[in-house]
C-alpha cells in the first residue's frame, strides 16, 4: 500500500473519531444545559409531582446521570468494535 | 415519624474510628512499603509503569474525584434544601462523559507523564512547558488548600483533634505515600479509599432505606410530609441561569483539565483500557452520586434539619450523624475513618501531579532540556514531592478558619480555562502554535484568577464590599471562551511551519498509538519516535 493511500486512512479514521466524539459531546451538553435551564426557568414544573415522592425535576436529574454513563458507553461500545477494528486494519 | 433530637457523639475522641483510621492508614502504609520497592524508575513514579488496568484505573479516578467535600458537603445540601443537592451531583458528573469523547484516548496516546507532553508535543518545549506549569500548580494549590483545610474542620470535629494536628497528620502520611510508594502506592490509595467510601455510604444507605421498605420515593415523599413539597422542587441555588451556566460550563470542562485527574491516564497500558477506565469511573462516581442525595434525604427525615445544623451551620455532618443515628458509635467511627482516609488520598493524587509538573516538566524539559538523567529525574521528583507536602501542611495552617469553599470552584475554572483548551486545540487543529498555546494558557489561568477575585464570593463573602466588580461568583462562560479565541487569533498572527508540519506525526500517533502499546522502560527521557507519515494532511477541524 502506498504512503498515499495510508494516509487518507488515516484523515478517514480521525475525522470519524472526531465525528463521534463531537455527536455525544453535543448530547451530554443538551441534556446537561437543558436539565439546567429548566431548573433555571421552570421551577414549578420541575416541583411537579409525577408519583408520591417522585418530581419530574429528580427524575430529570437522575436521568442526567445515567445518560452520562449510557452515552460513555456508547462510545466504549462503539470504539471497542469499529474503531478498533479499523485501527487494527490500518496498523497492518 | 419525627425527628427526634439527635444525641451525637461528634467531636468527641471515637476510639472505633481511630482504630479504623490507624487500620486504613497501616494498611495504604504496607502497601506503599511494597511499591516503593517498585519504584526505581520515573516511569514507575509518575505513570505506576503504565501497568495498572482498566477497572483498577476506573476506581482510582472515582478515587481521586470523589472528595470528603463532594461525600459530606453534598448530602448536607440534600438534608438542608433537598433537589437542590442534586444539581450539585449532576454538575460534578458531567465532565466524565467529556473526558471519555475528547481527551483520554488522545492523551493517552500522546502523552507521558503531564498533559504538557501532548501540548509541548510539537510545539517549542520550553513556553510550552513552563506556561503548562503555571496552570497546574494553580489548579493543584488552590485545590490542595481547599482539601487541608477542609481535613483540620472535619477531623477536629470528627475525631476531636486540633486543627494544626489533623493537618500535620494528613500532611505527614500523604507525603510518605508520594515519597516512597509514587504513583503505584497512590494508585492502590485510591482504588481501597473508593472501594471503602462506596462501601460504607452504601451500607448507610441501605440502614436507611430498610426503614422505607428499600423505597427511596417512600423516604422523599416522608420529606414532602415534612417539609412539604418544596423539598422536591429547585430552590434558591440556581436563581440567575447564567451563572448556572458558568458554573456548569467550569465543571464540565474543568473535569477535562485537571491535572491530577489527567495523570491518571498514563497509568494505564494503552488507550482501549483508558477508555474503559472512564466508562468505570463514570459509573462509580454517578452512583456514588445518587447513594449520596438517599442519604442527604435520610438525614433530613431523621434527624431534623434542626439538629443537623446544630452541630454544623453547613450541614457538613449529615451524613456522619446519619451514620450514629442508624449504626451507632462504631459506625460513626467507620464512617469518620472514611472520610479522613478520603482526603488522604486526594492530597497525595495533586501532589504527585503537582510534584510532575515540578519535576518532568520543568526540571526535566525546561531547565536540562531533555537531557536528564534517569535517576536525577527521580531524586527531583522526590524532592519536588516533598516540597509540596510541606507546603500544603504550611498553607493548610495559614488559611486556618478561612472560608476556602470557592476555591475548588476557582481550581476547576481554571482548570477549564487554562488547560482544557490548549489541550483540545493542540490535539485537533494543525495550525496552532507555541505562541497561541502560551496565550491560551496564561490567558486562561489569570483571566480566571482575575474574575473570582473581583466576584462577590471574594468581593462581598470574604472582603465585605457592597458589591462585586464582576457580577457572577463563576467566571467560566468569560474566561474558557476567552482562552480558546486567545489561542485562535495569536495562532492566526504567528504561523510556526514546523508545528503544522508536524501535525501529521500527531495525528498518526494520537490515533494508532505509540509502537509498542505495552509500557516501555527502556527510553525514559524522550517520549519514543512515532512511526513517521510523510504526507502531511489536511486539518479536519
Amino acid at each position: 500500500m502506498s504512503q498515499k493511500t495510508k494516509a487518507d486512512e488515516l484523515e478517514a479514521l480521525a475525522a470519524t473519531r472526531w465525528r463521534v466524539a463531537a455527536v455525544l459531546t453535543a448530547a451530554m451538553l443538551i441534556s446537561y444545559f437543558g436539565f439546567i435551564l429548566l431548573v433555571a426557568f421552570d421551577k414549578p414544573l420541575m416541583g411537579k409531582q409525577l408519583a408520591p415522592g417522585l418530581s419530574l425535576g429528580i427524575l430529570l436529574g437522575a436521568l442526567v446521570i445515567a445518560s452520562a454513563w449510557v452515552f460513555t458507553g456508547i462510545y466504549v461500545v462503539w470504539a471497542n468494535n469499529r474503531y478498533d477494528k479499523a485501527l487494527h486494519q490500518f496498523r497492518r | 415519624m419525627n425527628p427526634q433530637q439527635a444525641q451525637t457523639t461528634i467531636g468527641q475522641p471515637n476510639t472505633t474510628a481511630i482504630i479504623f483510621f490507624l487500620a486504613f492508614v497501616g494498611l495504604t502504609l504496607a502497601i506503599t512499603y511494597w511499591a516503593a520497592r517498585k519504584t526505581k524508575t520515573t516511569s514507575e513514579f509518575f505513570a505506576a509503569g503504565g501497568g495498572v488496568t482498566g477497572l483498577q484505573n476506573g476506581f482510582a479516578l472515582a478515587g481521586d474525584f470523589m472528595s470528603a467535600a463532594s461525600f459530606l458537603g453534598i448530602a448536607g445540601l440534600v438534608a438542608l434544601s433537598g433537589f437542590d443537592g442534586l444539581i450539585y451531583s449532576v454538575g460534578w458528573l458531567v465532565g466524565w462523559p467529556v473526558v471519555t469523547f475528547l481527551i483520554a484516548e488522545p492523551l493517552r496516546n500522546l502523552g507521558k507523564y503531564t498533559f504538557a507532553d501532548v501540548v509541548a508535543y510539537r510545539l517549542k518545549q520550553t513556553p510550552v512547558r513552563i506556561s503548562a506549569a503555571l496552570g497546574t500548580l494553580t489548579v493543584v494549590a488552590f485545590y490542595l488548600i481547599a482539601q487541608m483545610v477542609g481535613a483540620g474542620n472535619l477531623i477536629r470535629m470528627m475525631f476531636g483533634l486540633t486543627y494544626e494536628a489533623a493537618v500535620l497528620i494528613v500532611g505527614v502520611v500523604m507525603i510518605l505515600y508520594v515519597l516512597f510508594g509514587g504513583m503505584i502506592a497512590t494508585t492502590w490509595v485510591q482504588i481501597v479509599k473508593a472501594v471503602l467510601l462506596l462501601g460504607g455510604a452504601t451500607a448507610l444507605a441501605l440502614m436507611v432505606l430498610a426503614k422505607f421498605s428499600y423505597s427511596p420515593l417512600a423516604l422523599f415523599q416522608e420529606a414532602v410530609n415534612q417539609y412539604g413539597p418544596e423539598v422536591l422542587a429547585p430552590g434558591k441555588l440556581v436563581t440567575n441561569p447564567l451563572e448556572a451556566v458558568s458554573l456548569g460550563l467550569a465543571l464540565m470542562f474543568g473535569t477535562a483539565g485537571l491535572p491530577h485527574i489527567l495523570m491518571r491516564f498514563y497509568t494505564v497500558p494503552n488507550a482501549k483500557a483508558a477508555r474503559s477506565s472512564v466508562f468505570y469511573a463514570t459509573g462509580l462516581i454517578g452512583y456514588f452520586y445518587l447513594v449520596t442525595f438517599i442519604l442527604g434525604f435520610g438525614a433530613s427525615v431523621l434527624l431534623g434539619r434542626g439538629a443537623i445544623t446544630g452541630v454544623d451551620k453547613g450541614g457538613n455532618m449529615a451524613a456522619p450523624m446519619l451514620a450514629e443515628a442508624v449504626g451507632g458509635t462504631p459506625f460513626l467511627g467507620f464512617i469518620s475513618a472514611v472520610a479522613f482516609a478520603t482526603i488522604l488520598a486526594v492530597v497525595a493524587g495533586l501532589t504527585l501531579s503537582g510534584a510532575a509538573a515540578l519535576s518532568h516538566d520543568l526540571w526535566t524539559h525546561v531547565v536540562r532540556k531533555g537531557n536528564s538523567p534517569e535517576h536525577e529525574q527521580l531524586r527531583v521528583a522526590r524532592l519536588a514531592s516533598l516540597g509540596l507536602g510541606i507546603l500544603a501542611i504550611l498553607l493548610g495552617i495559614l488559611f486556618k478558619g478561612q472560608n476556602v469553599a470557592f476555591m475548588v470552584g476557582l481550581a476547576f475554572a481554571i482548570a477549564a480555562s487554562a488547560n482544557f483548551p490548549a489541550l483540545l486545540l493542540s490535539m485537533s487543529w494543525k495550525g496552532f502554535t507555541t505562541r497561541g498555546a502560551v496565550a491560551s494558557m496564561v490567558t486562561g489561568t489569570l483571566s480566571a484568577v482575575l474574575l473570582i477575585f473581583l466576584s462577590p464570593t471574594v468581593q462581598v463573602d470574604l472582603l465585605g464590599s457592597k458589591e462585586a466588580i464582576f457580577p457572577l461568583k463563576n467566571p467560566g462562560i468569560i474566561t474558557m471562551p476567552l482562552s480558546f479565541l486567545v489561542g485562535w487569533v495569536v495562532s492566526l498572527v504567528s504561523p510556526e511551519s514546523e508545528a503544522s508540519s508536524r501535525y501529521a506525526e500527531v495525528k498518526h500517533r494520537m490515533h494508532v498509538g505509540a509502537e509498542a502499546d505495552a509500557p516501555t522502560h527502556a527510553a525514559p527521557g524522550t517520549p519514543a519516535a512515532p512511526r513517521p507519515v510523510t504526507t502531511p494532511s489536511t486539518q479536519t477541524t
